[in-house]
């Protein structure tokens, strides 16, 4: 009895500090979040309850065409991420020897070494009319002035792949290094070509992992600020610029909790929606992966 | 197994180097249609390279590989038709039981229908009607093994190899599985090749068995030859027991050992041992008689003094443990006419064998 009390208190203290970082960190913000969002502002210091944020949401085209905008482009990004992240992810697991790849592991981290306004700096410096891609399209006479790569979508997607590669490669890795390397070769040996492997062998196995990647990629992508903002400058539009933009520059903390929430529930959504299409489940990849 | 029919696979001088490692050294044979053939070596003499080379997942650095009469360098793997049995038998997991079954059908293109009748054919050939559906961490071990090997065999290969498969198994299922190997040879009248470092396997399942060592191939013989007669000393201590003795050969042909004893060999074929060789005998423990030195007649047999010390019982394999004139424990085997089970331990006790159960080697300089 005794020890039984002991083990649960054990337990208990064991569990403390994550059960606090759950409580202090995510659930009060979002309850205080949730609040805020459903309460409307009448008058000065006057407020009552009601969807009336939620309405203004909707009811102001920009708002939502922010959100879809920035929902399609993290798709996107996730999509990219993962064409480029698989084959770099498999050559690690399977292809590099055990000395390289531990150096292979480390290149990836690289991105994750300097902080994210330095990084986006580095692809500015980069990027920018006067940066180094221009200045050397402009030394080889490819183009005769100089020519500004920022400020559009594409350097967007560009910082941002590279921002989140890692956190796809990391999760295919892991669930790849498990696979026996006599599954691929089974594979071959019972007359399966290379793509044969690859689609009915080795995407399978990896699909834990594959959906773990895609999910972390396109939740980092879709509430990212500072890389779309300094690449995309101010037509980036990214739908975390106008949640910024509710709280700090119009002080409107109600609209600003609002568009948070529609954020996270648009997103959970997206989510939901890609596992639904592809037949997966969230059970399956948290068991395996 | 007649002649006439032309080997299904063929190995001529077949050499593999890892840098400067040689893991495979100038193999050569020939397995005949329809036969049950073994690869048996300790562990790293190049059993795996071997077979991963006539899969096609190792390129030969010398040396010829023929399936059917057919060379096959240069094939990539997923051509050739030779199916493999993996160690871990590598079942998909991802897959179920028909699924795994139906890959190699439809990498080849077959419709549903040929498709399901056959999985359920193959099913019905290896005792496990009615498992389709199955995943495959539902079934037990024994039932994978038969799986895996249906996976190939649905394929109607040529050869089908076998890489230890039954490695992983539990002594119990062990032994019930290299019979009912056997059975599904016999079945199927596919050619096997069974690689194994566990002898009693080899001897038990095979028509031919290959003892490999350090990437050679020592002998090729029937389990029998190999047992009876075998063609180095590696071969007479590797398969089946033995008890080895250090001796040299005197002038006259009589060996003597390093007991004291003097005894004689029966010359092999092909072989004349020089007067000061230094040899390795070996004896089996069933050709081995241990008898009390004062009912011995003749003097027909070799003879090597000892003292009883212990019986060993095991069943079948029961053996008497003697200690020569020098210390060293011999096994005897046991129930045998005259047989030591009346013998009590401590008795002094003849060991008696004929030189025809005598095999003697030159000890490698
Ligand atoms: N890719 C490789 N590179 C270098 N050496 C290798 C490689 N593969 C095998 N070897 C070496 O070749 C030798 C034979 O290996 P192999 O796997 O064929 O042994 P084996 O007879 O199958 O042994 P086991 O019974 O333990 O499976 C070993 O000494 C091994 O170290
Ligand atoms: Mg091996």
């Amino acid at each position: 009895m005794v020890q039984k009390d002991a083990q649960r208190l054990a337990l208990f203290l064991l569990l403390m500090p994550f059960a606090l970082w759950i409580l202090l960190l995510i659930v009060l913000p979002h309850l205080g979040i949730g609040y805020l969002s459903i309460r409307e502002k009448i008058g000065p210091r006057q407020y009552e309850f009601g969807p009336g944020n939620y309405i203004d949401f909707i009811s102001e085209p920009i708002y939502w065409n922010t959100l879809l905008r920035t929902a399609t482009m993290s798709v996107l990004v996730t999509v990219l991420t993962l064409f480029i992240g698989f084959p770099v992810a498999y050559y690690i697991a399977k292809v590099a020897g055990r000395r390289s790849r531990a150096g292979l592991f480390l290149l990836c981290l690289i991105p994750l070494w300097v902080s994210d306004l330095v990084r986006a700096f580095g692809w500015i410096v980069l990027l920018r009319e006067t940066g180094v891609v221009s200045g050397f399209l402009q030394w080889t006479g490819l183009v005769s002035g100089p020519v500004e790569f920022l400020y559009n979508d594409a350097a967007v997607v560009i910082g941002l792949i590279y921002t989140v590669v890692l956190f796809m490669i990391v999760p295919i890795v892991s669930t790849l290094d498990g696979m026996d390397d006599a599954l691929i070769e089974a594979g071959y040996n019972l007359g399966g070509s290379r793509w044969t492997v690859l689609r009915r062998i080795v995407i399978p196995y990896a699909m834990p992992g594959i959906v773990a990647g895609c999910i972390v990629v396109f939740m980092l992508t879709a509430g990212s600020y500072l890389t779309p903002i300094l690449l995309g400058g101010k037509n980036s539009m990214w739908f975390t610029e106008q949640i910024y933009d509710q709280f700090i520059t119009r002080y409107n903390w109600e609209s600003g909790a609002t568009f948070g929430v529609v954020l996270l529930a648009f997103t959970s959504f997206v989510v939901w929606l890609g596992l639904k299409l592809t037949g997966q489940n969230l059970a399956n990849t948290v068991a395996k992966g | 197994m007649t002649d006439s029919r032309s080997p299904d696979l063929e190995c001529l001088s077949l050499t593999k180097r890892f840098g400067a490692f040689t893991a495979v050294d100038d193999v050569s044979f020939e397995i005949p249609s329809g036969s049950f053939f073994s690869i048996l070596g300790p562990s790293g003499c190049g059993k795996t390279t071997l077979m991963r080379m006539i899969a096609g997942f190792e390129e030969p650095a010398s040396g010829d590989i023929r399936i059917k009469g057919k060379s096959v360098i240069g094939t990539p793997p997923n051509r050739r038709n030779v199916k493999m049995v993996f160690q871990h038998l590598a079942l998909f997991p991802m897959m179920n039981v028909a699924e795994n079954i139906a890959y190699g059908l439809r990498c080849r293109g077959a419709d549903k229908a040929e498709i399901t009748r056959r999985v359920g054919d193959v099913l019905e050939r290896i005792g496990l009607p009615g498992v389709e559906t199955k995943q495959i961490h539902q079934l037990s071990g024994g039932q994978k093994q038969r799986i895996a090997i249906a996976r190939c065999m649905v394929l109607e290969p040529d050869v089908l190899l076998l890489d230890e498969p039954l490695g992983a198994l539990d002594l119990k299922l062990r032994e019930r599985m290299k019979i009912e190997l056997k059975l599904l040879q016999h079945q199927f009248d596919t050619t096997f090749v069974y690689i194994t470092h566990d002898q009693s396997e080899a001897l038990v399942m095979s028509d031919r068995v290959a003892v490999m060592n350090a990437g050679r191939f020592e002998q090729i013989g029937t389990p029998q030859e190999l047992y009876h007669a075998p063609a180095t000393a590696f071969v007479a201590g590797f398969v089946g027991d033995s008890s080895r003795f250090s001796g040299r050969v005197e002038a006259g042909g009589t060996i003597l050992l390093e007991t004291g004893e003097r005894i004689t060999a029966a010359p092999r074929t092909g072989t004349v041992l020089p007067a000061g060789t230094t040899v390795d005998v070996f004896v089996r423990p069933d050709a081995v008689a241990a008898r009390r030195p004062a009912e011995l007649s003749g003097d027909a047999f070799n003879r090597i003094d000892g003292v009883l010390d212990s019986h060993l019982f095991n069943g079948a394999q029961s053996r008497a443990l003697v200690r020569t004139g020098d210390g060293r424990m011999i096994e005897v085997g046991y129930p045998r006419p005259g047989s030591s089970e009346n013998l009590a331990p401590g008795e002094a006790v003849a060991l008696t064998f004929t030189p025809a159960d005598t095999l003697c080697f030159a000890k490698k300089a």
